[in-house]
């Protein structure tokens, strides 16, 4: 188990809602996971969480089997990868460069990435298909070229696992589906990820397992087939969703009756 | 990186020949080299103490100074994800100038205003620090408004050092120092404060790719696997140990720690592995460029930090101006 996450409390400080309320999730090796839920649900801060950035007021998470509160940055970044939403960087830096720091779990407080990390920067970058953007600047690329930049920075890293934070947000349709089988493709080749998104079409997408989390703070998991069903959906999102199965993909697809 | 390090040692090379005692390069050359290697015979006394005693330290000052200046500003730029602050935005400038001032006031020595100065700027760098701890708030933003409170209520003690001064003595010496000069510096005084310059310069340039990680964001660079508070407090010791060791030889000079930093990312890119060593070369150079127009334009000598804006606030625009239309290419 890569992940587990047992009775997770927490709570923003001077902030009245418990955002998680008792939060319990596993993710095996190899295991894909998507976490649905409306915004401020408290998909976001369960990542935090994960990543050991918020500390959780109670409850335990295990990362390979170790309390993740015994783990220091270096030590978690050697397992876990994380893929945070589109952002401006402040500096513009080349995408070779912005790839490379992926590789910071490996590199000593006061020295600078060897010849070690920049074929690992140079075989993510290949592994996306961006080599040929490797000199250019990040903040000059598309939104889709710069989610593919920060995946690689993720691989870069040599994980075991990579959270996915709204990898879709602010991507075009071609760009979301692209993003979505990228993600699929790590999952294929023995990488446990964990996505949040707020479509549920997405989690349909993927497949795996799915993860919901309520208004209330609660986490329920299970197969994305099984779990996602209209009455939940409808819970969830408060809104008149339906699930129809399409013979043409044999699959569920939700939608949107009308407006 | 070869070619700015050639244009600096040819700099100090001519920075040394170049003022109101004319000396030949040829012969300022023979005079480096002799004393280098323990003999100066054959130029005249006059000539080796005007070198040796007066435009050697002078220029070495300068160069240093500029130097720290600028390698602080860039590492304090990436820390604070923010291409707009200087070295002495935490309040080491205004420290140091009460330091210095509180020294002048008491009737102490060169010495002592020195000492008092190097204090002043570290205590109330240490407040500025002090301020997010106690509020248990320590993101950046709160750094920068710690040290917007800090530094205003350093200007009204200075304020208030000035009004209770003598006017016609330490009046003028407090603002003279506030406004910056390497006329006073000797070859002692400067090998004492050598190597609070040389360690923190060269432990920023072994982490500066830190400082690049650390430019992601504070919860980014975490999640990359940095030691953000160990990284980011290393940074700010250095950086400010350099501020104050540089306000402290030649008092505060403005503009350089914001615009070296601009004009390195300009020539070698944004990854401090390169800005870092870049901006302290650049740096070098510029205030040495600087320091020589005010020791040879004019009858008297000008404080170097009027110079450094009249020559650093059109360049900074001009490079941001630059900046614009690359942006929008």
């Amino acid at each position: 188990m890569i992940y587990g996450i047992e009775n997770l409390h927490f709570k923003y400080r001077g902030g009245e809602r418990e955002v998680l309320n008792g939060a319990s999730l596993n993710i095996d090796e190899g295991e894909l996971v998507s976490v649905l839920g409306r915004n401020g649900a408290g998909k976001s801060t369960l990542f935090g969480c994960m990543l050991g950035l918020l500390k959780p007021q109670s409850g335990s998470i295990k990362i390979c089997g170790r309390d993740l509160r015994t783990m220091n940055e270096r030590q978690v970044a050697g397992i876990v990868a994380y893929v945070p939403q589109n952002h401006n960087p402040t500096f513009d830096f080349t995408v070779f460069d912005y790839v490379l720091m992926g590789c910071a779990s490996k590199v000593g407080l006061l020295s600078k990435p060897g010849t070690k990390e920049e074929a690992a920067a140079e075989t993510a970058l290949r592994r996306m298909g961006i080599l040929q953007l490797a000199e250019r600047r990040y903040t000059e690329l598309s939104g889709g070229e710069r989610q593919q930049a920060t995946i690689a920075r993720a691989i870069a890293a040599e994980p075991r696992v990579i959270l996915f934070d709204e990898p879709t947000a602010h991507l075009d349709f071609a760009n979301q589906i692209k993003v979505l089988r990228i993600i699929k493709g790590l999952s294929e080749n023995g990488y446990s990820v964990a996505v949040t998104t707020h479509d549920p079409n997405h989690a349909l997408l993927l497949g795996g397992t799915a993860a919901i989390l309520d208004g209330e703070g609660k986490l329920c998991s299970g197969k994305v087939s099984e779990l996602i069903t209209e009455e939940r959906l409808k819970g969830v999102y408060g809104a008149d969703v339906r699930l129809r199965y399409l013979d043409e993909f044999s699959r569920d697809v939700c939608i949107y009756p009308n407006l | 990186m070869l070619v700015m390090a050639a244009v600096l040692s040819a700099g100090i090379v001519l920075a040394v020949c170049v003022g109101k005692y004319p000396v030949t390069p040829g012969e300022s050359l023979k005079i480096l080299l002799g004393s280098l290697f323990g003999s100066v015979s054959g130029s005249p006394e006059m000539t080796v103490n005007v070198v040796m005693g007066l435009r050697v330290p002078r220029v070495l000052a300068s160069v240093l100074v500029g130097a720290a200046l600028s390698m602080s500003g860039a590492a304090y730029q990436g820390i604070f994800k923010n291409p707009l602050v200087s070295p002495d935005f935490l309040g080491v400038s205004s420290g140091a100038c009460i330091g210095a001032a509180a020294a002048i006031l008491l009737s102490m020595t060169t010495a002592f205003i020195s000492l008092f100065a190097f204090l002043g700027g570290i205590a109330a760098v240490a407040l500025t620090v002090s301020i997010p701890a106690m509020l248990r708030n320590r993101s950046n933003i709160m750094l920068v408004l710690s040290g917007i409170i800090v530094g205003s209520a350093m200007s009204s003690v200075l304020g208030f050092i000035k009004y209770i001064a003598d006017p016609d003595t330490q009046l003028a010496s407090i603002t003279y120092w506030t406004m910056g000069s390497f006329s006073y510096i000797s070859l002692k005084q400067l090998l004492t404060l050598l190597p609070l310059l040389i360690v923190p310069m060269t432990v920023l340039i072994l982490m500066s790719w830190w400082i690049d990680v650390l430019s992601m964001g504070e919860d980014e660079a975490r999640a990359l696997g940095a030691n953000v508070r160990m990284v980011r407090g290393i940074a700010i010791v250095c950086s400010t140990l350099l501020t104050a060791a540089a306000v402290c030889v030649a008092g505060t000079i403005s503009w350089i720690g914001l615009i070296v930093p601009h004009f390195g990312r300009m020539i070698v890119g944004p990854s401090n592995r390169r800005l870092i060593p870049a901006s302290g070369l650049l740096g070098g150079v510029f205030m040495l460029v600087v320091d020589t127009l005010t020791r040879t334009v004019g009858v008297t000598e000008m404080p170097v930090s009027i110079l450094t804006g009249v020559i650093g606030a059109p360049f900074f625009c001009w490079l941001l101006l630059r900046q614009q239309r690359g942006s929008a290419r």
